[in-house]
């Protein structure tokens, strides 16, 4: 009763790689700078026109789906967990910021590292299979995390750790205004985003991209595939934990909503409402998503249902996501 | 009172006892799981929530139409069941060229609108389902005390699975059914309608589940979340025992639901994980799962 994933494999269609088809040309790199130089050009003007807290926590929620979108779109694995790395993260810098008073940079650095420690672990675990198999193991995993978190001591239950001081930046700048904290979060979204495109962009990637299109040619090549799918699968649990972190700052919270599967859920349909496998698609997806959520908020617990529909409609009609079909138009990766 | 490694053995069996209810439940999920996933070639991650809508039909049945517990556990399986064929002829059946991984993501789009809807009409907090007259009672066993309905959730659940085994590995349908696992192509140059066999084996997996959700009924309270913690459990249970055996999944079903009970008693902090942790093991030493053929 078993068609085996490594059988399987040949004849299912990849994932759409919108924007990796053909030999990149020359000038991608300047237009991913201009494109880089808009993103932050708007992000500066956003906060005089929209409310700051809600694009700060776009901003969060995008790193989170690009972390995603590096081991989904990149490295062809679809973790069903990602909320674990998330989560920690944010629990990991609450705890810190709050009960150790350290410094809020470094306690989302403290979030970050003990996000890719467990990327490390989780990932040495769950990349022994691959496909379908590794979506139900990351979401097991993902599980016992919650269950720690709703169990543990220091995190506070149903109540999460709430009241997160923002702190003082290196011991000088006040982040309790939302002007200040603003300037944080935006640095530390664009040089996520920028670490991933420099990922992405490097031979490394390019062996990532390799493995994905063809596992076997990649390790007939001499390609220690296991490797590259730890490394890749600890990086974006470590930029997953960093935009986990950032967000416990952002709203001083840190809860159970963090880690449950339900997150992990919605960084998929983010990723797939903007395009995976392209660069700036969970950017757009995550705004896509923060909207829909800010609009809908009124109809209450309809939310699950219209998220639900999106899901289908999406993986039904639209898989390419917004950056992928506009990067087929234009044919140029986005 | 006796003990067994100073446990009370009244507490010792009541635990294994709920353990391999769990167990049965577990069975019956990942089997239904494991024939889906063996002809569509996709995980149905909507599986709990059609549980769930099992048990629902199991509710609104008795309280809409007068339907008793025995009518339920026939008309909610095929209710249920065709819903589910309703499903994969209109959606899932799109996705069959494409990576298994769309087949995971629109189920679960799927399981979020159902549980969403169930959750908007009935509340969060649960229905009560009263077990059948007839299966009412205990019995006492002389080493514990049985609650009648618990032992006829564990003989029920056994014999379906086994029939289910038995139709599959030892008759000519099964035989076809396996064949068009292994070369689909083939089979429909035999004259065999191929979609339409899918259509079929889709609906009874998800008839499965529903008869789960019946059964489950009177022992947990009808709650249209008790389908989203199960599946992740039943997903786990899944990865350790390998879709490629029927009796496989079987058996690791009820032999988890068995460590969950004893765990339940032993450290009881850790029976929410147990399953999971075991699912770490079995990867280390056996990366394809127990009953599972390498890839």
């Amino acid at each position: 009763m078993n068609r085996s994933e490594a059988a399987a494999a040949p004849v299912a269609a990849p994932v759409p790689t919108a924007g990796h088809a053909g030999s990149p040309r020359r000038d991608d790199g300047a237009l991913h700078a201009m494109l880089f130089a808009g993103l932050v050009a708007a992000l500066l003007v956003a906060p005089f026109l929209a409310y700051p807290v809600f694009v700060m926590r776009v901003m969060c929620f995008a790193l989170f789906a690009s972390a995603f979108n590096l081991l989904l779109g990149y490295g062809g694995l679809l973790s069903f967990g990602h909320a674990a790395y998330f989560g920690l993260a944010s629990y990991v810098c609450a705890f810190a910021a709050r009960s150790w008073g350290v410094d809020p940079v470094a306690a989302i650095l403290l979030g970050t590292l003990a996000s890719a420690a467990l990327g490390a672990v989780f990932g040495a675990i769950a990349i022994r299979r691959q496909g379908i198999y590794f979506a139900m193991i990351t979401l097991a995993l993902a599980q016992i995390v919650y269950f720690a978190a709703l169990q543990a001591p220091f995190t506070g239950g149903e109540d999460g750790i709430q009241g997160v001081p923002r702190g003082r930046l290196l011991g000088l700048v006040d982040l309790a205004p939302d002007a200040t904290l603003y300037g944080l979060v935006l640095v530390v979204f664009v040089a996520g985003l920028l670490a991933i495109y420099r990922i992405v962009h490097s031979p490394f990637g390019q062996v990532l991209r390799a493995i994905r299109e063809n596992e076997s040619r990649a390790l007939s090549l001499g390609y220690r595939v296991d490797r590259y799918r730890l490394a890749v699968f600890t990086m974006s649990a470590a930029l997953s934990g960093l935009a986990g972190a950032t967000k416990a700052l952002v709203f001083q919270l840190a809860s159970l909503t963090d880690v449950h599967w339900t997150m992990s859920g919605e960084v998929v349909l983010m990723t797939l409402i903007g395009g995976m496998g392209t660069m700036f698609g969970p950017t757009v997806g995550a705004l896509v998503f923060m909207a829909l959520e800010f609009y809908l908020a009124s109809i209450g617990s309809w939310v699950t249902v219209v998220e639900g529909a999106v899901f289908v409609v999406c993986v039904l009609a639209f898989r390419e996501g917004v950056v992928g079909v506009l990067a087929r138009r234009l044919g140029r990766p986005l | 009172m006796h003990t067994i490694l100073g446990i009370p053995t009244q507490v010792l069996f009541g635990q294994l006892t709920l353990g391999l209810i769990n167990g049965a439940f577990y069975a019956l999920l990942s089997l239904g799981l494991a024939v889906i996933f063996g002809l569509l070639n996709i995980v149905n991650f909507s599986h709990g929530a059609l549980y769930m809508m099992g048990a629902f039909a199991g509710y609104l049945l008795l309280n809409l139409l007068g339907v008793n517990y025995w009518g339920a556990l026939v008309l909610g399986p095929v209710i249920v069941g065709a819903f589910g064929m309703v499903l994969e002829r209109l959606m899932i059946s799109r996705l069959y060229r494409l990576d298994p991984i769309y087949g995971l993501l629109l189920t679960f789009g799927l399981a979020l609108i159902i549980q969403g809807l169930f959750r908007n009409a009935y509340g969060v907090s649960g229905l009560p389902y009263a077990a059948p007259p007839q299966l009412t009672g205990a019995v006492n066993l002389g080493f514990m005390v049985l609650p009648i309905y618990r032992g006829w959730v564990i003989v029920a659940s056994l014999t379906v699975c086994l029939a289910t085994w038995f139709t599959i590995e030892r008759t000519s349908l099964g035989a076809t059914l396996r064949a068009a696992t292994e070369n689909p192509v083939m089979v429909s140059a035999f004259g065999i309608n191929v979609p339409r066999l899918v259509t079929l084996t889709y609906g009874f997996g998800v008839g499965l589940a529903a008869l789960a959700g019946v059964l489950a009924a009177p022992i947990y309270s009808v709650n249209p979340n008790m389908g989203s913690d199960i599946i992740i459990v039943v997903f786990a249970v899944v990865v350790i025992g390998g879709m490629g055996s029927i009796l496989g999944s079987v058996v690791t079903g009820f032999a988890l639901g068995l460590c969950e009970g004893l765990t339940k008693v032993v450290y009881p902090q850790a029976s929410a994980t147990v399953i999971f942790v075991i699912m770490i093991a079995v990867l280390m030493v056996k990366p394809n799962g127990l009953f599972g053929r390498a890839a």
